[in-house]
């Protein structure tokens, strides 16, 4: 294995994911088989090559002029929160 | 013949002609849906009351003679793709719930077209499988065997037409989803440039990665399509200002002195002999008709499955953020707090292969492993995008097969993730390196007693749809290999 249960309950974490005791063992062999697949890309030969940054060659960020664009829709968007009031969205309370 | 095998040129000329109406083809294939899409499980929903309304206006359009080539034709859209009005589940518990507030680029440009909406098909749950077994809402099988898989993630478009319960559908392509189950359903796919297409409105996977395009019954329906679907839109910040060609007026660019490159590393050992001998049939015809066929190298391509298997969940782990229970989608009952309804809500509304995937792009981006994970597979990648750039010096188009394989068995490859990525070997390099590809019939092998289809691939520099769809088109020109429709769906 090349992951350990105690990595894999702190990637869970980092990715904000319950995992099921049950299933724990499961993600901890499946994970690590992944990772001991990518392993192979070590091998390649890439010196001075350059990491990709865009599928095409000489693509810039598009910019656009600093004006309204969009309109006012926040009703419309609220309809698939599960909590709101007054155009808010509602979470747990954060702060004690 | 009936309807519902006529391709979408076919059906598009019938409506000209008055031949029958927009409403005639409307009420015809959702009465196949209705008998057909639940032995398949195509559909995550269909929009009958749209598809009649929508019918409706179109005829009336054609009427008033204002309607374009498309206008009145029925067709089907992956859930990924965002409808107004309508659930669009990305066939994920986490988007059960979501109606989405506005349509997706893609689906607005079909829509003014006067196309006609069937419904929202089945899929890999975020687009992440090969198999369409992921989806929460059920696997899908294949129209050829039913107990075989229709391939993936596209998995519902691909049965859904190859059954003839839509005419054509859109699909998205991240490593293979739109090209792997065309072949596995003997279905033309077609999988355009990076950044030819709309990626505003379909749901996010892999953002260098992702892009749309369509499943159909010709090379022809997919040049009618794409021409309807493609072209900038200031919404996408990756998407390509540049004009979108007359694909179908360049469909008869003749095979002669079109030069042809073998792929070498295509034909490796886990190819299956049977589908080998039917690609090199395939390649052997294009030579005949005047191709210009030599055989070219690709060293890195190997290395594309595990390139892949970092980027994309890299980039998965990022978008699929977004998902956290508080502005839209599944939320965990009475949370604690809000680490608590972060955590519960995304592991009870996505599924394992999803999980799976947000957690190997977590780690791979995690500090510590980045430099040795992330940044040395974006090196590769760079590696395999040369091997192609150097191919296009020498050759137009490079070919070989889609998939080592036919269809196989429901259930073969869900319990080893790896044997399921290695699906996609043959599909996933055109994605790293932002390339046009397609995937076109080329004949069946039969596997216990059934004919299963095969699929060539072709893959060109970017922006060469018109010659790979134009390539495509001659071969379908020698053949009728697209035109077969299973048993029981004619």
């Amino acid at each position: 294995m090349s992951l350990t249960r105690p990595q894999v309950e702190a990637i869970a974490h980092l990715a904000r994911l319950e995992i099921t005791e049950a299933q724990m063992p499961v993600y901890v062999d499946s994970l690590s088989r992944i990772i001991d697949f990518v392993e192979q890309l070590s091998a390649a030969d890439t010196t001075g090559v350059e990491p990709m940054a865009h599928p095409l060659a000489d693509q810039v960020q598009r910019l656009r002029a600093d004006q309204v664009a969009e309109t006012d829709q926040h009703e419309k968007y609220q309809q698939n929160a599960p909590a709101v009031a007054a155009g808010l969205y509602l979470v747990p309370k954060v702060i004690e | 013949m009936s309807l519902h095998t006529l391709t979408v040129a076919e059906l598009a000329a019938g409506l000209e002609a008055r031949r029958f109406s927009s409403l005639d083809l409307a009420l015809h294939f959702l009465g196949r849906i209705e008998r057909l899409a639940p032995e398949l499980n195509a559909f995550v929903t269909v929009t009958a009351d749209r598809a009649l309304a929508d019918a409706r206006a179109a005829d009336e359009r054609l009427a008033r003679g204002e309607g374009g080539p498309l206008t009145g034709v029925p067709v089907a859209h992956k859930d990924i793709f965002c409808t107004d009005g309508i659930l669009t589940t990305c066939a994920s518990k986490m988007l059960s719930n979501f109606v989405a507030p506005y349509d997706a680029t893609v689906v607005q440009r079909w829509r003014a077209a006067g196309m006609v909406l069937l419904g929202k098909t089945n899929m890999d749950e975020f687009a992440m499988g090969s198999s369409n077994e992921t989806s929460f809402y059920g696997l899908v099988r294949n129209p050829w065997d039913r107990a075989r898989v229709p391939g993936g993630s596209s998995g519902g478009s691909a049965a859904a037409v190859a059954a003839c319960l839509a005419p054509a559908a859109s699909g998205t392509d991240t490593g293979g989803s739109i090209r792997q189950p065309a072949a596995l359903t003997n279905l033309t796919g077609l999988k355009p440039t990076y950044g030819r297409v709309s990626r505003y409105g379909m749901i996010a996977f892999a953002s260098s990665l992702d892009q749309g395009g369509v499943l159909t019954r010709s090379a022809e329906d997919a040049a009618l399509l794409l021409g309807a679907m493609a072209g900038f839109d200031p919404r996408d910040s990756t998407s390509v200002d540049a004009p979108v060609p007359d694909y179908v007026a360049e469909l008869g660019q003749p095979l002669k002195g079109v030069r042809i490159g073998v792929i070498r590393e295509f034909f490796d050992q886990g190819l299956e002999p049977g589908v080998g001998k039917l690609v090199q049939d395939a390649i052997e015809a294009l030579r005949l008709q005047g191709a210009a066929v030599r055989e070219v190298s690709l060293p890195s391509l190997p290395l594309s499955v595990p390139t892949y298997y970092v980027v994309a969940p890299a980039e998965c782990s990022s978008n699929l953020s977004r998902f956290d229970g508080v502005r839209f989608g599944h939320r965990c009952d009475s949370p604690r707090d809000l680490l608590d309804l972060y955590k519960r809500s995304r592991g009870e509304g996505f599924g394992d292969e999803v999980k799976r995937r947000i957690m190997t792009g977590t780690y791979v981006l995690s500090a510590g492993y980045y430099d040795a994970y992330y940044l040395k597979a974006q090196k590769v990648r760079q590696l395999i995008a040369a091997d192609f750039e150097r191919a296009f010096t020498e050759v137009d188009v490079v070919i070989g097969p889609t998939a080592p394989t036919p269809a196989f068995e429901l259930g073969a490859k869900t319990s080893d993730p790896i044997t399921m990525y290695l699906n996609d070997i043959y599909t996933i390099g055109a994605n790293l390196a932002g390339l046009p590809a397609i995937s076109i019939p080329c004949g069946f092998v039969q596997e216990a007693g059934k004919d299963l289809p095969v699929g060539l691939q072709l893959i060109g520099p970017h922006f060469s749809e018109s010659r790979l769809l134009a390539v495509s088109h001659q071969y379908q020109q020698l053949t009728d290999w697209h035109r077969r429709v299973p048993k029981g769906y004619e």
